[in-house]
């Protein structure tokens, strides 16, 4: 690690940023991954460190993988027919691209949020327990706390607690997002991954989404996919911009958008391009 | 192309069509009358059928009290001296045939589209789906033979007791026939139901099964239910296959060993025979039409209240 410190061109250190990061504090650890879909390859050599408790964003260009990048780490990817992957991605030491790891225990310890709000087609409460729900919690009391404290936990306890019961799909498309990282904090995960968590928002449920991110930042590790630079540099504490696959730039985002390293990260950042 | 611009421009030839359409007939005027017309016919026909029901119903209550109708536990119109015209047995028989068939097709049709909209490759629904149309196709007196020679004598070897003909095995094959309409509508419903709605179940660390079960199943009941609700009216009204393989003996009772007869195998029965125009039992067919009527309707309607108390909006 010290070492490709030193070569301060390397490209692992402008990958890894030089902050003290040491094992126990990195939650994932991503060593050299690609992914192809097809014959398309939409990551090449990715190398990336996420720490606790830190707003890492990732910015770039439509198409540039980013979208991709943050699916692999809960492996939603899979999804998607004819992915394959090769390199590695340790959350907390174990690589979970190891066909060992069992795709269910990795998503109750990773939550994701997704660009677009999607409850469930049932009551507010119901959508808050599902989660835990499933899992096994059957007690009607821890059920009820559990789905208070989420919805706190997500700043929307004041709006819809005389209103648990009502569909979901009767809230605001702010309020359906924020219920959805409720049902998200309801199995207590220990990273939250947002993929673009408010493209379909209107500004002000953008602010409060950000808000609620600042916040919740202080209990878990997020990821954040980003089309708003702005966003990106407002709610971050880290930020990697991603170009056609690649990682051009991973550092510190007070750094990222005042004297970033590359210049194609200028050029992004400037809007001369993306 | 350019030979035939010629100089003109493209708005020229459009008002010069223009003028031409104006100047031709009114045809945008005649297509909505003839549409109307044509959708008035099936609008107009259900109506006189219904009012023929009605009148000719009525015509049966004269000669017949609606106490007897419905209370009397024997359906004898054939007899001379002792004529009785109770609709239960009949409506029993219907019900036992209707009952078997939902016990058969809801669980089957339910699991293949759960398998067909949540498990099944491209490929795989490629070639299963059409397969449910073709036995969709089947007409339904090779059903009727069918339960008759392949699935009496199939029984009879478990069920000693059984006679050649019974509920069960008409049953059983009209159940065979509604599945795939259940497979398929609940398919289509199931299939609708948004992706982002699996994704945000599976990113809680979901199974595939829990997020089918917990997730696509109630989001999709409104449409499961209407699926059922019209394999039901289907079985209800099915006349085919009991004709052929259920007997012709109305009995009130709960046995499905034994011949029985359905509301349609009676009217089938009395439509073949050379029962005269206007005698009681030519009209006691019209009461049995409506009471059929009368049963199909409520399974709309409670299609419809089902539907709506659970339906899952998104």
């Amino acid at each position: 690690m010290a070492k490709t410190m030193e070569t301060s061109q390397s490209q692992t250190e402008r990958q890894t940023n030089g902050t003290g990061s040491n094992e126990k504090n990195i939650v994932y650890k991503t060593k050299e991954l690609n992914l192809w879909y097809g014959d398309n390859q939409a990551l090449k050599n990715i190398n990336l460190e996420i720490i606790e408790n830190e707003v890492t964003a990732i910015i770039g260009p439509s198409g540039c993988g980013k979208s991709t990048y943050i699916k692999t780490l809960n492996r939603m990817i899979e999804l998607i027919p004819g992915v394959r992957t090769a390199g590695e991605i340790s959350y907390r030491g174990r690589n979970i691209l190891d066909k060992s790891y069992e795709v269910e225990e990795l998503r109750t310890k990773v939550g994701m949020v997704f660009q677009k709000p999607n409850p469930f087609p049932k009551s507010i409460y119901e959508n808050v327990v599902y989660g835990p729900r499933i899992h096994g919690i059957r007690d009607k009391k821890i059920l009820n706390e559990i789905a208070e404290k989420s919805l706190r936990g997500a700043a929307i306890w004041d709006e819809v607690k005389d209103r648990l019961n009502q569909n979901a799909y009767g809230l605001s498309g702010g309020q359906q997002q924020r219920l959805c990282i409720a049902r998200c904090l309801a199995i207590e995960p220990d990273v939250i991954l947002m993929d673009e968590p408010t493209s379909a928002l209107d500004p002000i449920s953008t602010l409060k989404v950000e808000e609620l991110m600042q916040e919740l930042k202080k209990s878990y590790s997020i990821i954040i996919v980003t089309h708003n630079m702005q966003q990106a540099a407002r709610i971050s504490d880290k930020t990697a911009f991603f170009l056609n696959g690649e990682v051009v730039e991973f550092t510190k985002t007070t750094k990222m958008f005042s004297k970033p390293d590359d210049q194609r990260t200028e050029d992004y950042i400037t809007g001369r391009f993306g | 192309m350019a030979k035939e611009l010629a100089g003109r421009s493209v708005q020229e030839m459009i008002s010069e069509k223009m003028q031409s359409k104006r100047q031709g007939t009114s045809l945008e005027r005649i297509v909505p009358i003839l549409l109307f017309i044509t959708a008035a016919v099936s609008v107009l026909t259900t109506i006189g059928i219904v009012l023929t029901l009605i009148f000719e119903t009525i015509l049966f209550f004269n000669e017949v009290s609606l106490k007897e109708f419905l209370t009397a536990d024997k359906w004898y119109p054939f007899s001379e001296t002792q004529a009785s015209y109770g609709i239960l047995p009949l409506v029993s028989g219907t019900f036992k045939v209707t009952g078997i068939a939902i016990l058969v097709a809801v669980p089957i049709g339910l699991a293949a589209s759960i398998y067909l909209s949540e498990y099944a490759s491209d490929r795989a629904r490629r070639i299963i789906k059409p397969i449910f149309e073709i036995l969709a196709g089947i007409p339904t007196i090779v059903y009727g033979y069918f339960a008759l020679t392949f699935v009496t004598p199939l029984l009879i070897k478990f069920i000693p007791g059984l006679e050649i003909f019974n509920a069960l095995s008409p049953g059983i094959v009209i159940g065979i026939m509604i599945t795939p309409m259940i497979a398929s509508l609940s398919e289509d419903a199931m299939s609708s139901v948004p992706n982002a709605m699996r994704e945000g179940a599976l990113a809680l660390g979901s199974t595939k099964f829990e997020v089918a079960m917990k997730v696509v199943l109630p989001a999709a009941a409104s449409g499961i239910i209407a699926s059922i609700v019209l394999a039901v009216s289907r079985a209800i009204g099915e006349t085919m296959i009991v004709a052929v393989a259920a007997g012709s003996s109305p009995n009130l009772n709960w046995n499905v060993t034994g011949s029985i007869q359905t509301m349609t195998a009676y009217i089938v029965q009395v439509s073949q025979g050379d029962v005269g125009y206007g005698t009681t039992i030519y009209y006691s067919i019209y009461a049995v039409g409506m009471t059929l009527f009368l049963f199909t309707l409520l399974m709309n309607f409670i299609a419809q209240f089902v539907s709506r108390r659970y339906r899952e909006e998104y």
